[in-house]
């Protein structure tokens, strides 16, 4: 498990996200009104739109292509679409409020 | 342990058929495609348009490398498979790759059918089948002049077709007196002809061809009546034929093509077939529904699902030749048990004919307007009764009545009732039944009907009323989305007198099923309070669109296009050099003059927008808001010799004085300089339309989803009455209409005499006015704002790259 140092908590606004490229992959990390981070790939599986431009809702992001909701949470796309994305995990430490990636090994090889 | 599911061959009936399999089942299979051509999958109906130059290759590719990559397909282009070894269940291609296989389907296609004439191994002879032969013509274009085209049938056309707009000069050789005579009968036949001359194609019809001359390369050709044509290309088009190769030297039962069962199963078990190459019921298919309606079974029948058995398609043609509208389907010659009806117009160059036989349609054949086929196609497969309205059937239901004019209680439940997203009207109807839905946005939730341009709405809206009755839907009560029931009107008054000032305040007060709303409600109540307190009130960006959040539109790959304000569409060529500088200097794409008369760079990566705004220098054009968008102008008196009035400089004005004005729904104006018109206004939101001795001012009007000529709302004398009517105009559609609500829908649902007595005398509009300046005072630019505020401008960039933080801190 590998863990990333990639950004600072204040780099990200409330109910807006940040991309980060990890690998060959690009990495939205939303912060949700609670202060909560969850990062997804930043790819719609519809149409590949980036959901890191989306309209964040509780802890749902609407893709800004074609409306899909996602939740931010488990990756699933939400009714009547059918889907998933890949979701990762986000660490916070509490004190340096650095935001860490956490990505298994060899997980990322697109 | 998952089926190892083998393709052989990339083409389009195969891979439709893959593509299904990944729906039904993902990850059932470990699939593996092999592809003799180097490419990934493309549409090769569309080659023809790549020769024509209306696409390019890309263009055409229907699966990218990405996309087998991510549905883990391992895919070996540029591989041939050359032995199927059906006792152990394996396959093995030209490059030594064994593969073993649980389920294999061939997909071999056809190959063209070469003329076995004498010199037809030389040098610039050539079939129309691949990307290969599409390419060797338009570098053959590039040296030569003359082509002549053997084949007068749908491929040859359309390689002759492309062939013309590369500027060759071109012949196609017939052996039949007709063209196309397998899906035109003669009058169309004689009509196609007669377009195509016109486009500068040569026939010569009734031609056997004999003997191909020339020395190394093709120098003409000869025909059996002993006369010759020159050419420098021949490209031959005569047919196909299945290839069968593969399968034949395998031993998989063959005739014309692989034969296949119901299920495209071959006497091989765990053997398919499917496409050109598959011979069902006798016929080889050559077009693309049957491959789609096979593939459709054999995906089914491989992931378990029960589904009824395949029994052939009826097929029918389209020519894809530009300014040529050609359309035939099922039996469409005459019999001596059929009849038929013809309408034929020679000063429009429209014929249309259909073939009936016991009260049904069978066939069809349409030259010139073919906008009725897939209704009459539709007839065809269905085998409807059309007994006592045959002619309706040709001329159309109600005649003269509005276009389309089809109730939807008469369309059958496979018509398709919202075209963006292909949801039929059967599906509409059964999710309305079966869920208990009684609105419209219910309806869009569960089916994805009206989700994307809305143009069907009405529709949909009629299905509903239809299906459940006309006192079922009015009973309902819908609000602005799924989180409240309110209506806009309702949260526009709370707004009001709860004095509620954000976004969250409103959900919280009004209480929201949702906590943080939708995408539908954020936005709106972000501009419903902008409206009402716009001083108090803070824009949400969070709430925004993408668009407005990046002040420029996002494309489908994820760029921007950027189009800078130019007011009244007046430039000037230092103007111009700077955008070509920063054109160039960002790499553009694309640059394109928009509907609106300014200018689009289109391709633009996110973090290249303030910078290029920066080097610009120019204000935002808003080509993306719901804001004033442009106000298009002609040339009026400044040069025009009809001009009456000066258009331009009303434009400008205009354009001016409420640009960044934020609206329910984008604002389009025009100024026409003289009745004639030329600047289209009576389609604007607001347009402006110069008489002598004053304006007409035009209110409501569309050219986008639903079509709607403006209406006249006022006369007036001065531009000074231009402005200030305009103004009015503006702030009471800001007032009251929904968000989302283009002025011709507003105007529509309110009425036009409610906004003529809105506007009616001086003090009304003065009150009007007096709002619409103190929102327009608080305005700025959101180019200039990001490129000043560094906190702004740096949500443009993506995070630096991730260091190994594990490393560093253990």
């Amino acid at each position: 498990m590998e863990r990333l140092l990639v950004a600072h908590i204040s780099e990200i606004p409330p109910l807006r996200s940040r991309t980060v490229r990890v690998g060959g992959i690009e990495v939205a990390i939303f912060k949700l009104s609670s202060g909560e981070l969850y990062a997804v790939e930043n790819r719609c599986p519809h149409k590949a739109g980036k959901l890191s431009e989306g309209i964040v809702c509780d802890h749902h992001v609407f893709c800004p292509l074609h409306d899909w909701k996602i939740n931010v949470k488990d990756g699933l796309v939400q009714a009547p679409d059918e889907g998933c994305v890949r979701t990762f995990a986000v660490e916070t430490d509490a004190v340096s409020g650095n935001v860490y990636l956490k990505i298994a090994s060899g997980s990322l090889s697109a | 342990m998952k089926r190892r599911l083998v393709l052989v061959g990339n083409g389009m009936a195969g891979v439709n058929c893959i593509e299904h399999i990944i729906k039904l089942a993902p990850g059932k299979f470990d699939i593996t495609i092999f592809g003799s051509e180097p490419h990934p999958n493309y549409n090769r109906i569309l080659l023809s348009s790549v020769l024509a130059g209306d696409s390019t290759m890309k263009d055409i590719v229907i699966n990218d490398w990405d996309w087998y990559r991510e549905n883990h397909i391992t895919f070996h282009a540029g591989q041939t498979v050359t032995k199927i070894d059906t006792i152990h269940k394996t396959v093995t291609s030209d490059q030594g790759v064994t593969v073993p296989y649980d389920d294999l389907i061939l997909a071999t296609g056809s190959l063209p059918f070469m003329l076995p004439l004498p010199g037809a191994d030389k040098e610039g002879v050539i079939a129309f089948r691949d990307i290969k032969d599409c390419e060797t013509m338009i570098e053959a274009a590039k040296k030569y002049k003359k082509a002549v085209v053997i084949g007068g049938g749908l491929l040859g056309l359309e390689a002759a077709r492309g062939l013309l707009n590369l500027n060759m000069d071109v012949s196609v050789v017939h052996i039949f007196r007709h063209l196309m005579e397998r899906q035109l009968d003669e009058t169309a036949s004689r009509m196609l002809q007669i377009e195509l001359e016109r486009q500068g194609m040569k026939f010569l019809l009734e031609k056997q061809s004999e003997q191909i001359l020339g020395k190394k390369r093709v120098t003409g050709l000869k025909f059996k009546d002993g006369s010759m044509a020159e050419a420098d290309l021949i490209v031959m088009a005569v047919g196909i034929r299945p290839n069968v190769a593969l399968a034949k030297e395998n031993g998989i039962e063959v005739n014309r093509g692989i034969v296949v069962d119901d299920f495209l199963q071959t006497n091989v078990p765990h053997v398919y077939a499917v496409g050109e190459c598959a011979e069902h019921r006798g016929v080889a298919y050559g077009l693309v529904a049957p491959l789609y309606d096979q593939g459709d079974v054999l995906a089914k029948k491989l992931c378990g699902i029960d589904c009824a058995p395949y029994e052939g398609s009826v097929t029918s043609t389209k020519l894809k030749v530009s300014g040529v509208d050609v359309f035939s389907g099922g039996q469409f010659m005459d019999a001596p048990d059929t009849k038929s009806i013809r309408v034929q117009d020679d000063i429009d160059g429209i014929y249309k004919k259909i073939v009936i036989k016991d009260g049904k349609v069978i066939g069809a054949v349409m030259f010139g307007d073919t906008s009725d086929s897939s209704r009459i196609f539709k007839l065809i497969r269905s085998g409807e009764d059309i007994g006592g309205r045959e002619k309706e059937v040709i001329l159309g239901e109600g005649a003269g009545k509005s276009s389309g004019g089809s109730s939807v209680a008469s369309m059958s439940a496979d018509e398709i009732i919202c075209g963006c997203n292909g949801v039929t009207k059967g599906a509409i109807v059964q999710a309305i039944q079966e869920k208990g839905l009684t609105s419209v946005d219910e309806i869009r939730a569960c089916t994805n009907a009206s989700r994307s341009c809305g143009g069907c709405k009405p529709l949909v809206k009629e299905l509903l009323a239809c299906t459940l009755g006309e006192d079922a839907v009015t009973a309902s009560k819908e609000g602005i989305c799924g989180c409240t029931a309110m209506s806009r009107d309702e949260v526009v008054e709370a707004i009001r007198s709860m004095h509620l000032t954000t976004g969250k305040e409103v959900m919280n007060v009004l209480g929201w099923s949702n906590p943080e709303g939708c995408s539908k409600c954020r936005p709106a109540l972000n501009y419903y309070l902008g409206m009402v307190w716009p001083e108090e009130h803070e824009d949400e960006r969070e709430s925004r669109f993408v668009n407005e959040r990046n002040h420029a539109n996002i494309q489908h790959d994820g760029t921007y296009s950027v189009v800078p304000r130019i007011y009244g569409g007046v430039t000037s060529p230092q103007e111009l050099r700077k955008i070509a500088d920063v054109a160039d200097k960002y790499n553009v794409p694309m640059v394109k003059i928009t509907g609106g008369q300014r200018i689009d760079l289109l391709g633009v990566k996110k973090e290249d927008l303030p910078k290029m705004w920066a080097d610009l220098d120019m204000p935002s054009g808003y080509a993306y808001a719901k804001a004033l968008r442009t106000v298009k102008t002609c040339v009026g008196s400044t040069f025009c010799r009809f001009g009456t009035q000066d258009s331009i400089k009303m434009g400008i004005e205009l354009e001016k004085k409420y640009e960044r004005l934020n609206t329910p729904a984008k604002v389009k104006m025009a100024v026409s300089g003289c009745p004639r018109n030329c600047a289209e206004s009576v389609i604007k939101d607001f347009g402006v339309v110069a008489i002598d001795g004053g304006w007409e001012l035009y209110v409501g009007g569309n050219g986008g989803v639903k079509v709607r000529a403006a209406d006249l709302l006022f006369k007036v004398k001065t531009e000074e009455e231009v402005i200030e009517y305009c103004g009015a105009f503006l702030q009471h559609y800001r007032e009251t209409a929904k968000w989302n609500e283009r002025t011709s829908e507003w105007v529509e649902r309110v009425g036009l005499e409610s906004i003529r007595q809105a506007l009616d005398t001086p003090e009304k509009r003065a009150a009007l006015v007096e709002r619409i300046e103190k929102t327009l005072g608080l305005t700025k630019d959101p180019w200039k704002e990001i490129i000043e505020t560094r906190e702004l401008r740096t949500l443009f960039d993506d995070l630096p790259a991730p260091e190994a933080a594990a490393a560093r801190e253990s």
